[in-house]
């Protein structure tokens, strides 16, 4: 059985994060990625970061990816993709699907930094093909070159929906609207006006109520909601087009963590169940850490900050940071989240991480 | 179907053009790029047929999460194609249901 | 908070009115000068650190709106490629002919030429008419983001903010 310091389980802005602040502060540290490439989702993010300098703010999320790879390698982090780890057991061991064999792994601390699946809402005809998840839409787009239909609807207008019915004019795509049961847009209202700007209208307090077409969609129906969002009859208005693209949310991916039964918490503005984690990301479980969307969605800035503490905390566990030099670095990227944490869109979710970290004091 | 140009990407790295085939179609793709990439530039957009309602289904997540686009590649059913590198002379088929049985060898 | 932008994704004109990013009409006239159409409490600040001479204030807070200091704008566009919400624009009517230039972000292919016909849109993407290109800028700094300039007349300044190909 192999042993190592430390393993992360994602190779996304939130592992890559705390591999590189580990490995700097000394560790030895192994990350795993069930994909063929490394990066999680920054490689699908082609449009400029918000933030500040300290948050790599106004480069575009692949170039953030590819500096975060270049700096693993220099530090001599080992990433290990086309690896799924199957299961986390007692005393941190971990088995591994490499391809076609299977490895058994034991480490002093884990990451577990694996992301999210998105949301979806079923309606009369949502099986058929031409329906798929904005972050399909994305990925075929923005990694694999190609268009995914040539007229599409959006459902939802949080930040991933604004964000991808913006690329997908940039692939070249016709965007027939973009459309919310919400009455207001979720995501950032500049994001909006980047779409708006060239002819995509939005429905405000509409939802898809039926997708048409024998093999393939062809038509989308949307209708206006009421206050309990429910659709009001004699509204509908119907589209054709060849694709529907699903962005209603996010929700954290805790199998692994549910595996050793971490405890967990209901807190509907991270996007459900989300692991108890400390202000070091050290779950209830010792030696077991979370970060990034796994932990409570956010976003990939505040994925990579959390990721640097959970590096830090990592190294100060093991030894590698004496006390003072811990809780001044800490220190820093709690400067660097709270800018991230205000204003109408983060504020929400600075009071649910204080919760979380109030839940893990019991 | 395929970007040439893309405004901020530029051209995308492709591996060699190669054949492959699709229900006895001939078609052409990029090696290494998933099956159902190379499916979609195509104009391929049905993946299987459901086992007990015998609906269509094609891609979905993309990501080899949700198993919507899984296929018979090469006389293996169940692969899915949004994460299988597509070779040279692959022998891509349409599911239906869980797809031929197969002998271990 | 906006009601306008939050429902329909484009500035309202009284949002318009009451940013504080949005130059006066007697400064517009003086000569190029950034328009920020900033009105929601992000986190982001980029704008501020390009201005080379101090016309943007966000502040320590990074959601704080950005405020325009219209005196000390010299209209030198460092500000348009780097806002990631492309909120950014330069307005320049101080022609004494009854036209103005607006300069906004591009991210598209592909590139208008220099003298060509183009469709101005407003902010909710309604076509305004035809307008000329007057110049094309992409350069490595701005990463993929390209500036066009377009004359159109002067009361369409304050409206258009994107153009369509003809072609």
């Amino acid at each position: 059985m192999r042993r190592c310091e430390m393993i992360s389980v994602g190779a996304g802005p939130a592992g890559l994060a705390a591999a590189t602040e580990a490995a700097r502060n000394g560790v030895e540290v192994l990350v795993f990625d069930e994909n063929d490439r490394p990066g999680g989702q920054l490689f699908k993010q082609i449009h400029k970061f918000f933030g500040s300098e300290e948050h790599h703010a106004k480069e575009r999320g692949f170039d953030i990816g590819y500096g975060f790879l270049e700096e693993a390698e220099k530090l001599g982090v080992e990433v290990s993709l086309s690896s799924v780890v199957m299961g986390i057991y007692e005393n941190r061991t971990m088995n591994v699907l490499i391809r076609d064999r299977i490895e058994q792994v034991r480490a002093e601390k884990i990451l577990v930094a694996t992301g999210a699946s998105e949301n979806m809402i079923p309606f009369p005809g949502w099986t058929l093909p031409g329906i798929i998840g904005a972050g399909a839409a994305q990925t075929i787009a923005n990694i694999h070159g190609i268009k995914p239909g040539e007229n599409l609807l959006m459902v939802g207008s949080g930040n991933v929906g604004l964000v991808v019915a913006y690329q997908m004019l940039q692939a070249g795509c016709q965007v027939s609207a973009i459309i919310d049961a919400a009455p207001r847009i979720g995501g950032y209202e500049v994001h909006a006006a980047k779409v708006a700007r060239y002819g995509v209208p939005f429905f405000m307090s509409h939802t898809i109520t039926e997708a048409g077409g024998e093999k393939w969609i062809e038509s989308a129906t949307i209708s206006q909601v009421d206050k309990e969002w429910k659709p009001i009859p004699g509204t509908e208005k119907k589209f054709e087009l060849d694709t529907v693209c699903i962005a209603v949310g996010l929700n954290p991916m805790t199998q692994l963590l549910d595996m050793l039964s971490c405890k967990m918490v209901p807190v509907p503005s991270l996007g459900g169940r989300v692991p108890a984690h400390d202000l070091g990301q050290e779950t209830s479980i010792p030696g077991i850490y979370v970060a990034g969307d796994s932990s409570g969605i956010e976003e990939a800035s505040t994925a990579i900050i959390e990721g640097r503490i959970a590096g830090l905390a990592i190294a100060h566990s093991l030894g590698y940071i004496d006390d003072s030099s811990f809780l001044e670095q800490r220190d820093r990227q709690f400067k660097s989240m709270v800018g991230l944490r205000s204003g109408s869109h983060g504020e929400a979710r600075k009071i649910a991480k204080e919760y979380i970290n109030a839940v893990m004091k019991g | 179907m395929r970007i040439d140009d893309h405004p901020i990407l530029g051209t995308f790295e492709k591996g060699q053009k190669v054949s492959f085939v699709f229900d006895d179609k001939a078609m052409e793709g990029f090696e290494g790029e998933p099956i159902a990439v190379a499916l979609r530039s195509n104009g391929v957009k049905i993946h299987r047929y459901t086992m007990r309602r015998n609906q269509p289904r094609g891609i979905f997540c993309a990501i080899g999460r949700c198993t919507d686009c899984i296929m018979v590649v090469d006389g293996t059913p169940n692969v899915r194609t949004c994460v299988e590198p597509l070779q040279k002379g692959s022998v891509i088929q349409t599911q239906v249901g869980a797809g031929p049985e197969v002998t271990r060898k | 908070m906006s009601k306008g932008m939050s429902e329909t994704g484009y500035l309202s004109d009284e949002e318009l009115d009451n940013g504080p990013g949005i130059p006066s009409e007697g400064r517009r006239r003086r000569g190029p000068v950034a328009v920020l159409e900033c009105i929601q409490d992000i986190p982001c600040n980029p704008c501020e650190a390009s201005c080379p001479e101090g016309a943007i204030q966000v502040g320590e807070d990074i959601t704080n709106l950005p405020h325009l200091l219209e005196e000390k704008c010299i209209g030198c566009q460092s500000c348009l490629p780097v806002c990631p919400g492309q909120a950014i624009f330069l307005v320049d009517e101080s022609s004494t002919e009854d036209v103005s230039r607006v300069t906004m972000p591009y991210e598209f292919l592909p590139l208008p030429e220099k003298e060509e016909t183009v469709i101005a849109l407003d902010r909710a993407g309604q076509e305004l008419g035809d307008t000329t290109v007057i110049r094309v800028r992409k350069t490595d700094k701005m990463d993929h983001t390209a500036l066009v300039t377009i004359e159109v007349p002067k009361e369409w300044s304050m409206r258009t903010r994107a153009f369509k190909l003809k072609r």
